[in-house]
């Protein structure tokens, strides 16, 4: 079996700062990680792995310095690491990311041996779009389980996977056939330790470096901005809430009284609404 | 590394070219994406109807509902629930395998339609539903698409200007998608306004034919299991939520955040600290690596409010927080709060609530 793993290195959004004159994201010094949804799906592959052998390729594209990231996804033991670096995909919107990653997903099938399952994040942490995963999936003419919480079963021999997807009003069990495209829902596993012996290949380990051409990139104006129909005119910082929170003064009441009272005055409709999911338990 | 080879020409960036191609011109009106699952209609559809209203008002031209599902009652009501929100008419696919939602089924018919009636604007709400089948659909049409605005608007020039947040929500971008058609969008629920309903006579309905049969969808629906019907955490849709943090001081405490939590009917929750020392499981963990929730109501209880805790609750429409610590950045986020010991305030909290919602105090309630 393999898998491969999409990731991606993100700034640590709790280090996220805008730039109040030029509006633009202060990334000097910001430390990066690799975007935490992510790793549910690593974690997601590694359990296969456990259990039906394997290998995981991890892939990301991004600058030199997102094989920081790669070597991380080793130490918790995916197989290899391929980083698309590249000028060309630069300032790429979801359509272009998902250009360039298809194809290097089919270069990776070809180098060493056609994925059975595509893993992916359920969104990024930076752009939180949710896109990038559907559009490899359409790319590549995959079937695509997204918003996965559990991947019940595997049948390698017979070609189908059955897995649980969280739907607006409850969960549906789905079966598909493989090879799929799955992007796995947050809190849905912790991700391991990874073993000694991991982060010491981690540390030692060669990260496949592919440039667009190595990649296979037939149309370099599908790539980065060039490649990308969406354009950002303009970046703000949102307008900081002026005032914080308002506090409940109690006075002499009990300060739970105090707290409910102020609560429904802010939200009128909320009385009724409580009292109608109150009497449904 | 080898270098790639140049481009041949200075091709420059897609987007900014200035005329639209002319194969896009005859893209008009605007189009809002209805969604049901098993007969429901998600309201996000009814507020995207009101928001894609004003676009059409301002250029002038048509909106249209899309209503996808199976053949028969449901469906059809849903396009003639969507003329009393506003729409001017319906485009409809019904057949009985769209009864379930499933990526190839609702791409292909969403797509088709697309292709047949060429709208200028799409719009679809930013649930699990609408980010699937939008991310499948703007890629099949290979056009841009902004995910999870927060504001929409049209320029002179008739460009759809989608305002989105980005970084955890540090940073809006306004995007556009200048050259191709249609211009695509998601919304989040509860971001537009819902529009007032009014009765009005059932408009235009096209009906459009999916063309598929059950043997061309390969991935099967084996069972559903609708959420009241289960015991596990559904943090992310619940209406009202309560999470408890490190000021409970013992995982003993945190019993008195479920017991808020059932005398409110809401989900509980907690912060990370909780769950990494083991008090809480995973699946009940807020904040950016663990559940995003956009509750009417959420109590967060002895949570100081990290930066990973503020993502996950921002969309809440009213954070109550309980802090002893006034300088804690959660009161800097949350609407309302009240400084003092959540482990003393919480029970009596509970015993007020359920005093004041239970069915025999309706009475003094009107009154």
């Amino acid at each position: 079996m393999h898998i491969v793993v999409c990731i991606k290195q993100v700034p640590d959004s709790a280090q996220i700062r805008v730039h109040p004159v030029t509006n633009t994201i202060m990334r000097q010094g910001v430390p990066t990680i690799i975007n935490p949804y992510d790793l549910f799906a690593l974690e997601a592959a590694l359990e296969l792995r456990d259990k039906f052998g394997g290998e995981i390729t991890v892939l990301t594209m991004g600058p030199p310095s997102a094989e920081d990231s790669l070597r991380k996804a080793l130490t918790f033991g995916a197989d290899r690491a391929v980083l698309l670096t590249d000028r060309f995909f630069a300032g790429a919107d979801t359509l272009a990311t998902s250009y360039a990653l298809a194809t290097a997903i089919r270069k990776i099938g070809e180098t060493w041996g056609a994925p059975d399952i595509i893993l992916t994040g359920k969104q990024t942490i930076d752009g939180d779009t949710a896109q990038v995963g559907p559009g490899i999936a359409k790319r590549l003419g995959l079937l695509q389980l997204t918003y996965v919480a559990k991947i019940s079963t595997l049948d390698l021999a017979g070609r189908t996977i059955e897995a649980e997807r969280r739907s607006e009003g409850g969960v549906q069990l789905l079966r598909t056939r493989l090879p799929c495209l799955i992007s796995m829902l947050e809190a849905t596993n912790e991700i391991r330790r990874g073993a000694m012996v991991d982060a010491l290949r981690a540390a030692r380990a060669a990260i496949v470096k592919w440039s667009a051409q190595d990649a296979g990139v037939e149309d370099i104006s599908k790539c980065g901005l060039r490649g990308s129909p969406t354009i950002v005119k303009r970046v703000f910082a949102p307008a900081p809430r002026a005032e914080k929170a308002a506090l409940v003064d109690f006075g002499s009441r009990p300060p739970a009284d105090a707290l409910i009272e102020d609560i429904f005055k802010r939200q009128p409709k909320l009385e009724a609404e409580l009292a109608a999911l109150a009497r449904g338990f | 590394m080898s270098e790639p080879t140049k481009p041949a020409a200075a091709a420059g960036r897609a987007a900014t070219k200035k005329e639209l191609p002319d194969h896009f011109k005859g893209y008009r009106h605007v189009w809002v994406f209805v969604e049901q699952e098993r007969g429901q209609v998600h309201p996000v559809s009814w507020e995207l109807l009101g928001a894609g209203r004003q676009l059409a008002d301002k250029l002038k031209v048509d909106l249209a509902a899309v209503v996808i599902g199976p053949d028969g009652e449901a469906t059809r009501q849903a396009a003639a629930e969507a003329f009393c929100y506003g729409a001017d008419l319906a485009y409809v696919v019904g057949d009985d395998l769209l009864a379930d939602y499933r990526n190839e089924s609702y791409t292909k018919a969403l797509t088709d339609v697309v292709n047949t009636y060429k709208p200028e604007i799409l719009l679809l709400g930013a649930t699990t539903l609408g980010r699937d089948l939008a991310g499948s659909v703007a890629t099949t049409l290979l056009t841009g698409l902004t995910a999870d605005c927060t504001a929409l608007d049209v320029d002179a020039d008739g460009s759809l200007a989608a305002t989105r947040p980005t970084f955890g929500g540090s940073l809006m971008c306004t995007i556009y998608t200048l050259n191709y058609r249609p211009q695509m969008a998601t919304v989040r629920p509860r971001v537009m306004q819902m529009p007032e309903r009014v009765q009005r006579d059932i408009g235009r309905i096209v009906t459009h034919p999916l063309g598929l049969v059950e043997d061309d969808i390969v991935t099967k629906v084996m069972s559903f299991l609708p959420d009241r019907e289960s015991s596990k955490s559904n943090l992310a849709f619940a209406d009202v939520v309560v999470a408890g943090g490190m000021g409970l001081g013992s995982p003993e405490n945190f019993q008195l955040v479920r017991q808020l939590a059932t005398v409110l009917g809401a989900e509980y929750g907690c912060s990370r600290p909780l769950v990494q020392k083991g008090w809480v499981t995973s699946d009940r963990q807020i904040g950016q690596t663990g559940k995003t929730i956009r509750p009417k109501l959420y109590i967060a209880a002895g949570i100081s409010g990290a930066i990973q805790h503020r993502v996950g609750v921002e969309g809440a429409d009213l954070i109550v927080a309980i802090n002893t610590d006034r300088n804690a950045p959660i009161f800097d986020f949350a609407h309302v709060g009240i400084i003092t010991d959540a482990i003393r305030l919480l029970p009596a909290l509970t015993e007020a609530f359920r005093a004041r919602l239970s069915p025999h105090s309706r009475d003094r309630i009107a009154s």
